[in-house]
């Protein structure tokens, strides 16, 4: 069956990305600086750092210790953190929750956002408030994440007081056990939206942008002219038979920015002290925690991967034309 | 309130179970004051030995008490030990407090001195410190001798690093079959996850990286305390834009460290109370004589230390917040010389390349971090400039620690910088680490990224170690201080100041010092 074939494949192909970012994470760690710099205190004695060096087994040469961890890899065990002192997995997922909060906080507002502006921008082009809306867009897109992050920080929760200014408060409640989320609580929200805002701050100009000129090209195709002379009303016209067509190409996006949101984490967790993956990442580069810092590209890498084929699922779904392809090959 | 039950914390709950109750139940309503603090980094373990770092003493202050402390000017201050005499050159005798109890509720003895002091020295971070140490020998119940290997004048400071652990506590087996007095340094031992002192505070919960509570010892015995904070709720937050916004927010109540962009407007701020005050990490260039034929020549060295314009990069750089030097040793610090001042004069430094046949210049490579010391990249890039004043070429590099430091350890460019904190706080450890003529036997000169080598020098510092009576002492390490202007050893910047900032009515005045360890146990809080 060609979904059976696309499927398998697809899974070779994850297999085979998996290793190749194994690879590289695993021989970077040499350029990320010396751990041990990380554990001991600076008049440490040379002598005592490297018995811990060959306690650790980091004076091993490259391929041995490449081949452990592969043989450790493949159980499941990607090694334990320097500086967490537990399996490194279990420190990414202990960390996961938080960042999937933001990105779900960040998603909600690009997806309420930009599709109601998009097609009002698509539909009055000329109009004032699409004029401002392009306008803000660039602008939006050209300011970083970190300077809004800050500027939102002074305004609403140090000049006005409204929202908290860093972590996640204290009321989360946990909907599985080790899983936390801040939506369900006054205060856990308070603590959610700047960051979230941040998030999507880069993201969003984009997709306004994007919707706009898919809706646009869309509302001039042929079908939607005989819509238009067939009398039909004009929101019929536009929410029903050119919105569906517009989504296909901003599900394709969506699915690679989902990605990039990860990268974006990194900034505005790092500036809201927020628990999550990102800023877990940027400590654990600073502290050199390589077997941290592996497991979280590995795990990233499989985020890539399995938002990729899940999108390229969905579009077949969405698109029938898409299966021929999957099942020529 | 609910706070995340993490495993750590449920072995940090069940161990001082006791203390918790009692501290839940016997705050009454009004006295009832919870600090919330922020810190760019918190500990990296609940073990006192396992790093020897800002953090850990920090921490160590809060959860244990030292044998003595230091005030803030730098005078010794009886804690757990009550009184102390030199018995003879090689014997210090302490007389300890009675009456005290740990966090699990054994009564605090000798024994556990001895205990904490032969685990200092299994320690690879503390295991240097207290070399000179033969070790501690319980007298009876409440008296314990420190012993060292040959007269020693340190002993005093090096027990203000001796934290009395819990014996009884710490002795046996954990659940994974470990020893629970082992340190381990990447590893999830049992003292890295439980803890039981004598401090103001016990551990209420820890989920590293983002939060750590504390609640008061019920017991503790210091009651003289004027200290009313009943919680502690410490939170990293790593960015200094966010640390000074959140207290500005009200988010917490007390911060460190305060970023040097931000004194001027916390210190205008009207319900900020800004606490600054001269610290003792000098921040140094060294010139690597083995790299650069030039800088064998001690003309080259001082025309470069008097084209660098310390002053300078002070009130420009650090914006006024560190105290120029023109030595390693801070004012306060037995080596300190007041007569040695800084030494910038562009003609002078020309005059002396002249001299030195140098007058075209030369070319260097310089390295420096990009996030170990407050504004290092912004210094190492005025200094360049500075340098090529007197026609001294600098091709310059900067990056982060993580890289900066096996570079150093390389001993990869001309000109590197360095910056160091005395862990005792005297002055022989500056040039113990960083001008001693490098011997990877003895461990001195283990920064000495220049190689500068005066056997006189070298000679002082030996000298020093086993001098008892502290006023020839002193003497021999102005000499030392005196012999590095005159060679132009290394090139001097500044010390970087300490800034800690609250809201009005924390009163951090009174507990802050310049180790950078405020007493959180004496803290008072008004409303």
């Amino acid at each position: 069956m060609a979904f059976v074939a696309f499927f398998i494949k697809r899974l070779l192909q994850a297999a085979l990305v998996m290793f190749v970012i194994s690879l590289i994470g695993f021989s970077i760690q040499d350029n990320l600086g010396d751990p041990l710099r990380e554990l001991v205190g600076q008049s440490v004695s040379e002598a005592e750092r490297q018995a811990l060096r060959d306690e650790m087994g980091l004076n091993d040469p490259f391929l041995v210790q490449y081949w452990r961890f592969l043989g450790n890899a493949v159980q499941g065990d990607l090694g334990d953190s320097y500086f967490f002192k537990r399996p490194a997995l279990e420190v990414i997922a202990d960390k996961f929750p938080a960042t999937l909060d933001l990105v779900i906080g960040a998603t909600l507002i690009i997806v309420l956002v930009s599709i109601p502006m998009g097609c009002y921008c698509a539909i009055r082009p000329k109009d004032a408030l699409a004029r401002t809306v392009m306008g803000a867009s660039i602008v939006g897109i050209s300011i970083p994440v970190f300077l809004t992050a800050i500027f939102l920080i002074y305004v609403f929760s140090v000049n006005l007081g409204w929202l908290a200014s860093f972590g996640r408060g204290e009321n989360l409640v946990e909907i599985l056990p080790g899983w936390e989320t801040g939506f369900l609580t006054l205060e856990g929200l308070a603590h959610l939206v700047l960051p979230s805002i941040a998030l999507s701050s880069i993201m969003l100009p984009l997709f306004i942008r994007l919707i706009r000129s898919e809706m646009m090209e869309v509302l001039e195709q042929d079908y939607i002219r005989f819509a238009w002379a067939k009398g039909l009303a004009p929101r019929r016209v536009w929410f029903l038979h050119a919105f569906k067509n517009t989504l296909l190409p901003v599900i394709t996006v969506g699915g690679v920015q989902v990605g990039t949101m990860l990268a974006y984490t990194i900034l505005t967790e790092t500036v809201f002290q927020w628990p999550g993956l990102g800023f877990m990442f940027i400590e654990a580069v600073t502290r050199v925690d390589t077997p941290l810092i592996i497991a979280y590209i590995i795990v990233v890498g499989l985020i890539f991967v399995v938002t990729n084929t899940v999108v390229d699922l969905i579009y077949t779904m969405v698109n029938p034309t898409v299966r021929m392809v999957g099942a020529q090959t | 309130m609910t706070f995340p039950f993490t495993k750590a914390a449920a072995g940090a709950l069940m161990a001082c179970a006791v203390a918790f109750g009692a501290g839940a139940a016997g705050v009454a309503p009004a006295e009832a004051k919870t600090l919330r603090m922020a810190y760019d980094a918190d500990p990296v373990s609940m073990d006192p030995h396992e790093q020897l770092s800002g953090g850990t003493l920090q921490f160590s202050h809060m959860v244990f008490d030292p044998l003595v402390r230091f005030t803030r000017d730098l005078a010794y201050e009886p804690r757990l030990a009550e009184s102390w005499e030199q018995i003879d050159d090689r014997t210090m005798r302490f007389k300890l407090r009675e009456g005290v109890t740990f966090h699990s509720g054994n009564p605090f003895t000798a024994e556990d001195v001895v205990f904490t002091v032969e685990r200092l020295k299994q320690s690879p971070d503390f295991k240097g410190l207290f070399e000179p140490f033969v070790g501690a020998k319980a007298v009876d119940d409440h008296t314990v001798d420190l012993i060292t290997k040959e007269p020693y004048p340190l002993t005093l400071t090096m027990a203000t690093y001796i934290f009395p652990m819990d014996k009884a506590f710490y002795t046996g087996t954990d659940e994974n079959g470990e020893p629970k007095d082992a340190v381990v340094k990447h590893g999830n031992s049992f003292a890295s996850r439980n803890s039981s002192g004598t401090g103001p505070f016990v551990v209420r919960s820890r989920e590293q990286g983002v939060r750590l509570e504390f609640g008061r010892f019920a017991d503790y015995w210091d009651t003289e305390s004027p200290g009313n904070v009943s919680e502690i709720i410490f939170t990293p937050i790593k960015e200094a834009p966010t640390r000074v916004a959140s207290l500005l927010s009200g988010g917490v109540d007390f911060i460190a460290p305060v970023p040097p962009t931000d004194l001027e407007r916390l210190g205008n701020e009207a319900d900020v109370n800004l606490v600054t005050m001269p610290g003792t990490r000098i921040i140094t260039f060294q010139m690597n004589q083995d790299r650069v034929d030039a800088f064998k020549d001690v003309r080259v060295r001082q025309a470069i230390v008097h084209a660098i314009n310390n002053e300078g990069i002070v009130e420009k750089i650090m914006k006024g917040f560190a105290t120029v030097a023109a030595q390693q040793s801070a004012e306060g610090q037995a080596g300190h010389v007041p007569e040695l001042t800084p030494r910038y004069d562009l003609e002078a430094a020309k005059a002396l390349m002249a001299e030195a046949g140098y007058a075209d210049g030369f070319s260097v490579s310089m390295m420096a971090p990009n996030n170990r010391y407050v504004n290092d990249a912004k210094i190492a890039e005025a200094v360049a400039s500075m340098l090529a004043r007197i026609n001294i070429k600098v091709d310059l590099t900067t990056m982060p620690k993580a890289q900066y430091w096996p570079k150093f350890d390389e001993r990869a460019a001309d000109m590197m910088m360095i910056g160091w904190h005395p862990d005792t706080e005297d002055s022989a450890n500056y040039t113990e680490f960083l001008l001693m003529t490098p011997d990877p036997e003895t461990g001195y000169g283990q920064y000495n990224s220049g190689n500068y080598s005066n056997p006189r020098v070298d000679e002082l510092i030996v000298q020093s170690q086993s001098m008892v009576d502290l006023d020839e002492r002193a003497k021999v390490l102005q000499e030392v201080e005196r012999i590095l202007y005159e060679d132009a050893a290394f090139v001097p910047l500044h010390w970087q100041n300490l800034a800690w900032a609250a809201r009005q009515g924390v009163h951090i005045e009174d507990v802050v010092n310049v180790m950078n360890f405020p007493y959180l146990g004496d803290l008072v809080i008004e409303d």
